[in-house]
């Protein structure tokens, strides 16, 4: 299964394109790094691809086909900051299974306790809640996983364990990866393959 | 929460907001309950005429003093509050229902959007106490009328803050999440939306209810809300006015301070509640 993003250009104001003519290609299982200068337009191509951001040129699709919109998206976005993704008046056991009923093997995989379950979200520190945006996001019905720069807030050891879980968890379930990030020596350590966005985009 | 001590004159010195507010909502909570409730209690005979003592003025025996039927005022007063209270209620509520559908509709799409925007605007560019006038006209008097008016020309603010809040909610990251997990609008709208809105729908309920008791008051002073013969505090008020001149001021000034009062009440408990649910929400 591929997931392809080509000829996407973008922009937020007119005549000031952020993306030209991008294109972007990945495949199941694949663990593809991007990097990119902050601001250089990373966030934005991850929301355009996972179906945050519609308002584009060119295309998006999976397996030549366009990503439906109202039902679950295969293409699933995890967020830098992952205390925006969750809803505050939300106990952590609703958020986490809104997507899908998250089984016991998902969260023994991320190290989430059983006592988060019944805090809220301002209760947890954001390398806790990213677990469960994570556990969150990877349901039966996901395909590609977009991490937009999702263990900048966390220490090295956090950070470590987590991409372990993912990179498990992924492999297992033949999910392809983009990981974005501006750090190069975790590109390099986890990907397969990495693309600069300076070198894909025209713009 | 730190005990900033905001407040410092008074009863309340030493209560930090949140306990002054707890405070002051249960004392007067119980105070407006005590008023309705001793409507039920009131037996007839302490309303019944009594010519022997007609046009007394406040004593220990008639704190309120009587009027020109020998009524005992302060009887009538606790009867025609607790009217107005149990008519701010149903019109508040009514109200608030209003907001809440229209605030909904106008986060469907642009069309409903501009529409509710639209119907905000034509009724916030007529009077008030026409408007109420009108509808209560219209609906033909009584307490329906009443009822209505007030209710259909308090819900503009409170859709105005259930429309930004939502407008705001929209761009939350959760949002676009759920939406990534195919949830429909309407289930975003009630499991996502609700539970930030309902503290605003509390909130704006309590708020509406001292404009909705004196807009029926005035109403009624006018002639156009309540029949003469129910006990509302209108009623009380304009039939005083005959008696002023002949310096039974009594009639008018104990009703009209206790209605201010109760207006003031639901004031504070109001504003309180505002100041503590609006720089730091429950669970942020
Ligand atoms: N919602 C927005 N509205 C307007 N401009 C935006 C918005 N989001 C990002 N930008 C701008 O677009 C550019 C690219 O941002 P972004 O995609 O977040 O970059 P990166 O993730 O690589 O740091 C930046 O110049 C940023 O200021
Ligand atoms: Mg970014």
């Amino acid at each position: 299964m591929y997931l392809k993003a080509e000829n996407i250009s973008f922009g937020y104001k007119k005549d000031n394109w952020i993306l030209r003519n991008v294109n972007i290609s990945l495949g199941s299982g694949e663990v593809l790094g991007l990097i990119g200068d902050s601001g250089s337009g990373k966030s934005t191509l991850c929301k355009i691809l996972s179906g945050y951001e519609t308002n584009y040129n060119g295309t998006v699709s999976l397996d030549g086909k366009k990503i439906p919109s109202g039902i679950y998206n295969p293409v699933q976005l995890i967020f830098q900051h992952p205390e925006k993704a969750v809803n505050p008046k939300w106990k952590m056991k609703d958020i986490l299974n809104e997507g899908h009923i998250v089984s016991q093997e998902l969260l023994e995989s991320f190290g989430i306790k059983e006592n988060w379950l019944n805090r809220w979200p301002n209760e947890l520190s954001g390398g806790e809640l990213q677990r469960f945006a994570l556990a969150r996001a990877l349901g039966p019905g996901t395909k590609f996983l977009i991490a937009d720069e999702i263990t900048t807030m966390v220490d090295a050891i956090t950070q470590a364990q987590i991409w372990e879980s993912i990179l498990n968890i992924v492999e297992e379930l033949n999910i392809g990866v983009l990981v974005v990030s501006h750090d190069k020596n975790l590109i390099n350590k986890l990907c397969h393959d990495v693309l600069h966005l300076s070198d894909i985009n025209t713009g | 929460m730190t005990a900033s001590g905001t407040i410092s004159k008074g009863l309340f010195r030493g209560f930090n907001l949140r306990q002054k507010t707890i405070l002051l909502t249960s004392f007067i909570s119980l105070l407006l309950i005590a008023i309705v409730a001793s409507n039920f209690f009131i037996d007839n005979r302490s309303m019944s005429t009594d010519f022997e003592s007609k046009n007394l003025a406040p004593s220990f025996d008639h704190p309120f003093g009587t009027d020109w039927m020998g009524r005992d005022m302060f009887i009538r007063t606790l009867g025609g509050l607790g009217l107005s209270i149990m008519i701010g209620a149903i019109a508040s509520t009514i109200s608030t229902i209003l907001s809440i559908i229209l605030g909904l509709l106008s986060s469907v799409g642009k069309i409903e959007d501009s529409f509710v925007s639209w119907l905000v605007d034509v009724f916030l560019s007529i009077p008030h106490l026409l408007l109420i006038i009108l509808i209560s006209i219209g609906l033909g008097g009584g307490a329906t009328g009443v009822i209505m008016g007030v209710a259909f020309t308090h819900w503009t603010s409170l859709t105005r803050i259930v429309r930004a809040e939502i407008k705001q909610l929209k761009t939350q990251g959760y949002i676009q999440v759920s939406r990534n997990f195919g949830k429909s609008k309407w289930w975003i709208a009630v499991k996502h939306f609700m539970p930030h809105l309902i503290p605003q729908f509390i909130l704006g309920t309590i708020l509406m209810f001292p404009h909705a008791i004196l807009h029926e008051a005035s109403v009624t002073f006018l002639g156009f809300g309540l029949s003469p013969h129910e006990p509302a505090i209108g009623i009380i008020l304009s039939e005083s006015m005959r008696y002023l001149s002949a310096g039974y001021w009594w009639l008018a000034f104990f009703p009209g301070l206790s209605l201010l009062i109760v207006v003031l009440s639901f004031d504070m408990i109001g504003e309180n509640l505002d100041k503590l649910m609006n720089p730091k929400k429950a669970h942020e």
